[in-house]
């Protein structure tokens, strides 16, 4: 089972290294007041590019990819720098414009699956409505392809889930629910902000397996804001580190996490091990654990 | 040891009328005595947050008895459910924070309402609000805002506080660290472990193996409706004994170790379905 459609090898986008999405220097805030929350944000995703955000929580994160969505809270904005997709300036894009962006260039899981779904209509429809509005699949085929992607995301019994309303859900079954709703039209760029902490360990190996199975046939390039540093290590060669708004540290990952230059990032890292698995697995300790 | 303050027994939740009927728990069994945490994890959708719910009173049992602080609260109709939850004995994190709180409330009067209900005067709820919300770490700036003006983890701390300011007997916590940073998740484990001294139930569920092993006395294990394996926090991670703890504790992500390979974990999940 995947989550591509039968797109031929031959007919993705040649290599390139044109980014699908730029920021450079994205300041966010509320206009009116003038108060400034994120201070500067840039990075730069070209296909099959995976980077990471972590750092602390309030720090923007989220902001910064609604930022990049267009879809920020109505009293705050973009108030410089600028933010790019697929070349196109976003501060030129009109709704329509964004329309026909959304879903099938840029795509993104959020924190809250819950409030991002229609509680009054079952889930798999929802699924279906973006393949029918972005790939036009007839009502039909939409159905049988929502079908495949439930089953993609590993959700048991995909048909009997097609037909269920959001209440009647897990949080960790919604989660996947939004993944294969925001895969469905094979976008450019995923942004995942905490898209797997509400699954269990072993379907959140299994979905992280299906995102790196999508950047290498597909090139999707995706944006991970997690908590888990584990996650990022695993699935990211880039990281972000922010704090109070601003990036703190940005580079490769096997430098920042494992190599941080910046305090703030020491300290994360080091708080995130104070519960890491291995210290409670007998035998699993490596000789950094011994020293503590 | 005391008695317990939670007892489940044999409890069986079915979801859905007629032809969507569907069994959620099956037969589950477990206590929590005063001071105890007990971990909760499983497969998502195996039954957790249908267990927390059931000890909440919201969603009804269909078999089986429940006990909280030496009450048997099998029979209860909502009205005596209703009363219970306001008395504050019990109290609960949601695993989705927007619905914790009310979307339409400033965390102000989240945090202060608990307390009004419970007869304490506005001045020294306000108070205990502002004490609660310094605990979890968080300014008194965000007390008039509402919850779509806070992020995630702030809302998450936020429903903590909540739960802790009528300072209850049992405390059944849904996710309460997935949405935290690192150094928050900490501050929030380390005040759960506080609380283990003055006596607190605490049910914690979570997907985090790492919080789950620091803090919990013993780890109670869900998959499909059935809670396939119960012991003591150590044993359970270190010798796990049933196929789905075994592909759970070996598919954690850490920075240190190497979890299994996604050979090791499709091997391991054939033994499943075996
Ligand atoms: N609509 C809004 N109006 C004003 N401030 C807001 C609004 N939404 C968020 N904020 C504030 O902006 C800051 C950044 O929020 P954001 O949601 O981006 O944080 P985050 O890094 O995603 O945190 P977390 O890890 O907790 O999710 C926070 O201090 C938050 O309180
Ligand atoms: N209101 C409902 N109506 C019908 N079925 C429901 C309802 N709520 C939950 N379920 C079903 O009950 C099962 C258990 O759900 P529950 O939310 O308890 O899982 P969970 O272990 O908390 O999962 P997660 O880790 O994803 O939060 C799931 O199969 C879910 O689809
Ligand atoms: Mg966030
Ligand atoms: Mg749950």
């Amino acid at each position: 089972m995947t989550l591509l459609s039968e797109k031929p090898a031959a007919v993705r986008p040649a290599p390139t290294v044109d980014p699908v999405l730029s920021l450079r220097d994205v300041r966010i805030g509320n206009p009116h007041t003038g108060a400034e929350i994120v201070h500067g944000v840039s990075l730069e995703l070209t296909p099959g590019k995976v980077v990471g955000v972590v750092g602390e929580s309030g720090s923007g994160k989220t902001l910064t990819c609604r930022a990049a969505l267009g879809i920020l809270p109505a009293n705050l904005a973009v108030t410089s720098g600028s933010i790019e997709i697929a070349g196109a300036d976003i501060s030129t894009l009109g709704s329509r414009e964004w329309t026909a962006l959304r879903g099938s260039t840029i795509s993104a899981v959020f924190q809250d699956p819950a409030s991002y779904l229609n509680p009054s209509i079952q889930v798999g429809p929802q699924v279906a409505e973006v393949l029918r509005v972005k790939k036009g699949l007839k009502r039909r085929e939409a159905r049988h392809r929502a079908i495949e992607l439930l089953q993609a995301v590993h959700l048991r019994q995909p048909e009997l889930v097609y037909s269920q309303y959001p209440h009647e859900l897990s949080g960790g079954m919604l989660q996947r629910i939004l993944i294969a709703a925001a895969c469905a039209a094979d976008p450019q760029v995923l942004i995942a902000d905490e898209a797997t902490t509400a699954l269990d360990v072993t379907v959140q190996a299994e979905i992280l397996d299906l995102l790196a199975d999508l950047r290498d046939s597909t090139g999707l390039a995706l944006v991970v804001v997690s908590h888990d540093l584990a996650v990022v290590a695993q699935l990211c060669e880039e990281v972000l580190v922010m704090r109070d708004g601003a990036v703190v540290e940005h580079g490769p990952t096997s430098q920042v996490l494992y190599r941080p230059e910046h305090d703030y990032t020491r300290l994360l890292i080091d708080e995130h091990e104070q519960y890491g698995l291995h210290r409670f697995v007998k035998g699993k300790n490596v000789p950094e654990e011994q020293a503590s | 040891m005391t008695a317990p303050v939670l007892q489940v027994s044999d409890l069986d939740v079915h979801y859905g009328l007629r032809r969507r009927r569907r069994q959620a728990l099956q037969g589950v069994s477990l206590d929590v005595s005063a001071g105890e945490t007990v971990g909760l994890i499983g497969e998502t959708g195996s039954g957790k947050s249908t267990l927390a719910r059931a000890v909440l009173g919201l969603v009804p049992s269909s078999g089986g008895r429940i006990v909280i602080d030496g009450e048997d609260v099998s029979g209860y109709r909502e009205r005596q459910w209703r009363r219970l939850r306001r008395r504050g004995v019990v109290q609960y994190v949601f695993q989705d924070p927007l619905r914790s709180l009310d979307p339409d409330l400033t965390i102000e009067d989240s945090l202060v309402e608990p307390l009004l209900i419970q007869g304490v005067s506005r001045r020294e709820a306000v108070a205990r609000a502002r004490t609660f919300l310094d605990r979890v770490h968080l300014s008194a700036d965000l007390l008039p805002k509402v919850p779509g003006e806070i992020s995630g983890g702030q809302r998450q701390r936020v429903a903590v506080a909540r739960a802790l300011v009528t300072e209850p007997r049992l405390i059944v916590l849904d996710e309460p660290v997935s949405a935290l940073d690192s150094a928050n998740r900490v501050q929030v484990l380390e005040i759960l472990k506080e609380l283990r001294g003055s006596g607190v139930a605490l049910v914690f569920i979570s997907h985090d193996l790492g919080s789950v092993a620091g803090i919990a006395d013993r780890i109670a294990v869900l998959y499909q409706g059935e809670l396939v394996e119960v012991g003591a926090a150590a044993a359970v991670i270190n010798e796990p004994d049933h196929p789905y703890t075994r592909l759970l504790v070996s598919s954690a992500p850490t920075l240190r170790a190497a979890s299994a390979t996604r050979a090791e974990r499709e091997e391991l999940r054939a033994l499943l379905s075996v």
